[in-house]
């Protein structure tokens, strides 16, 4: 079986900072990592790998120095790696991102396509439903189990009130949650090996995709303007009996909209 | 495409089970601004088999001009081929110039899909959306960077806009019976080929599941509570906002609770709209998992606490007689409603 598993390099969002003073974004200094998601995407099509015998392919788009997270995935297992990386492919929202990975995807071939079910930088889960849609696969999205039959994959799909198992013909496509599984460390021989290998670069010439279909160009959003929430001010404390107190918290409460 | 050919806001009406889910109506509430600030009509799209004629009705008393019904028994339990083919049917027959659909599991496995095949932008889980003086373009406003940064994004040369909204984020309408407006049926043909997977099983759990890190409101607790019996009155507080138990370090050592509940440097990093602290004293390792929370209320009878400056609302009281006295307030705030 052939299975890509799709990542993104992301910002370690929970160490992202605002500086109090001008309340801007504090980048440096902010580790990069493999979306948890997508980690556990790779470790979820690892395993199957373990189990079965598959080949694991990861792709990625972004900057050069995306190489790291791709490495990472070697480390741990992976058999190939391949980044998409050019400058026609910058300033992609989800619908080029997803055309660009989609015609990488048609180049590389496979019979299973493994995305995270969200990237924690933009956390918009779109780009795995939308490869889907351009490749006219079938999907399911917020897989918490996997596990692979003959010529098809039977996954746990999570919704907020319960579950469903499905059985889905290969080729298809699966967004995966990072509570399917732990992902394993990358093994010491293995992060030797990752640094000899070699990741292969595809640029724009490599792929087969409209020009006018990618990077910002092909991208029907444009992002207007960005901003902080503003530094926030301080609170209020009340020296108040316990009736008094539960009143000035309805009260701030719904000033909130919370009730 | 000529966008002048695009007209109005339609609202995905998701429906589990028969029941139109309350999303749907805090997105009727948000397209009827929206529609009023365009003059331009408000459709609400109901997918599903054999609903009853009340859920169309009830769409309107909160706020649509027409339900637009889809019918089918292949659409009875939400999967992603039937569903998608279903909107976009919707979206070609009406043209509507923007979409609105919930962010839940099953709106943003839709949503994505749609917007991909229509060949349209979708943006994620916007918490702002206004119309643009002048060029009448949507302005969705949405986090990103974990919350740390706002971005406000347009689609200014495809349509449908298409954007997607929390559940709990955007205010329903009052409803309102005398409302008028028309119902419907438009026919979609599902065949063998679009039903792509197969479902072996569906499981309906009682309660939501429960993450401490994807809840709006959080109920937080401490040491100070004193013993298990008062931490689990939090329930209470919790039940009436919709929200959810969690806990300090100290009390998931004390086995009061998981520790999947636990909020912190070695628990969950949480940024809930609404985060009460009670009887928890604010240690570093505490602030680190909830210091970005939206609005934080942090109740504790040590004045001294550090917890009070991170807070936005800070009550120096005995906790266990806030959390009754806060349980009687809520009820009486949602009975005046």
């Amino acid at each position: 079986m052939n299975i890509v598993v799709c990542m993104k390099q992301v910002p370690d969002t929970t160490e992202v900072k605002i500086d109090p003073v001008t309340g801007t974004l504090i980048r440096e200094g902010i580790p990069s990592i493999i979306n948890p998601d997508d980690k556990g995407g790779l470790e979820a099509a690892l395993a199957l790998k373990d189990e079965l015998g598959a080949k694991v392919t990861v792709l990625s788009m972004g900057p050069p120095q995306a190489d790291l997270a791709l490495r990472e995935a070697l480390a741990m297992g992976a058999d190939e790696a391949v980044l998409l990386s050019d400058r026609a492919f910058g300033g992609a929202d989800t619908w080029a991102t997803s055309t660009t990975i989609a015609a990488a995807l048609r180049k590389l071939g496979f019979d299973l396509i493994v995305c995270g079910r969200q990237a924690i930088d933009g956390d918009t889960a779109q780009v795995g439903p939308q490869i889907a849609e351009h490749l006219g696969l079938p999907h399911v999205s917020y897989v918490s189990e996997l596990e692979a039959t003959e010529g098809a994959v039977t996954v746990k799909r999570v919704f907020e009130d319960g579950y469903q198992r499905i059985k889905v013909k290969l080729p298809c496509l699966l967004t995966a949650l990072k509570d399917m599984n732990k992902p394993r460390y990358m093994s010491v021989a293995g992060i030797f090996d990752a640094y000899k290998r070699e990741v292969k670069v595809w640029g724009l010439a490599d792929i087969e995709v409209d020009q006018d279909n990618i990077g910002l160009k092909g991208s029907p959003t444009r992002v207007k303007k960005s901003f902080t929430k503003g530094v926030k001010s301080a609170g209020k404390v009340y020296e108040v009996d316990a009736k008094e107190g539960a009143r000035i918290i309805v009260e701030a409460l719904k000033e909130k909209y919370v009730i | 495409m000529n966008i002048s050919d695009y007209k109005g806001v339609m609202v995905f009406a998701e429906q589990r089970r028969g029941t139109v889910q309350k999303i749907a109506y805090e997105l009727l509430g948000v397209g009827r601004r929206i529609a009023d600030t365009l003059e331009e009509p408000l459709l609400a799209l109901l997918v599903g088999h054999g609903l009853p004629d009340s859920a169309a009705a009830e769409l309107i008393a909160q706020g649509a001009d027409t339900v637009v019904v889809v019918d089918d028994p292949a659409l009875e339990v939400y999967m992603t081929e039937p569903y998608a083919k279903a909107m976009t049917a919707a979206i070609e027959r009406y043209k509507p110039g923007i979409v609105f659909t919930g962010a839940t599991t099953i709106g943003r496995d839709l949503a994505p899909r749609v917007s991909a095949r229509v060949r349209t932008g979708l943006t994620a889980d916007c918490t702002g959306l206004e119309i643009e003086d002048g060029t009448r373009n949507l302005l969705m406003t949405r986090p990103a960077f974990g919350g740390n940064i706002m971005a406000t994004i347009v689609c200014p040369e495809h349509r449908p806009q298409m954007s997607t909204v929390r559940p709990g984020v955007m205010r329903r309408l009052e409803r309102d019976d005398s409302r008028k407006g028309s119902v419907e049926k438009l026919a979609v043909k599902i065949e063998a080929k679009d039903k792509n997977v197969e479902i072996l099983e569906v499981v309906v759990e009682k309660a939501a599941k429960k993450n401490i890190e994807e809840a709006n409101v959080l109920i937080s607790g401490g040491r100070g509570l004193g013993n298990l019996d008062n931490f689990n009155k939090l329930q209470g507080v919790a039940d009436e906002l919709g929200g959810l138990v969690s806990a300090s370090r100290a009390v998931v050592d004390a086995g009061w609770v998981g520790q999947d509940r636990q909020v912190g440097q070695t628990g969950k990093t949480v940024r809930p709209d609404v985060y009460f602290a009670c009887g928890i004293s604010g240690m570093i390792q505490h602030v680190a998992g909830m210091e970005d929370s939206d609005f934080i209320v942090a109740i504790n009878k040590n004045s001294a606490a550090p917890i009070f400056e991170y807070a936005d609302v800070g009550i120096v009281a005995d906790i266990n007689k806030v959390v009754p006295a806060l349980v009687e307030e809520l009820k009486a705030a949602k009975a005046a409603r």
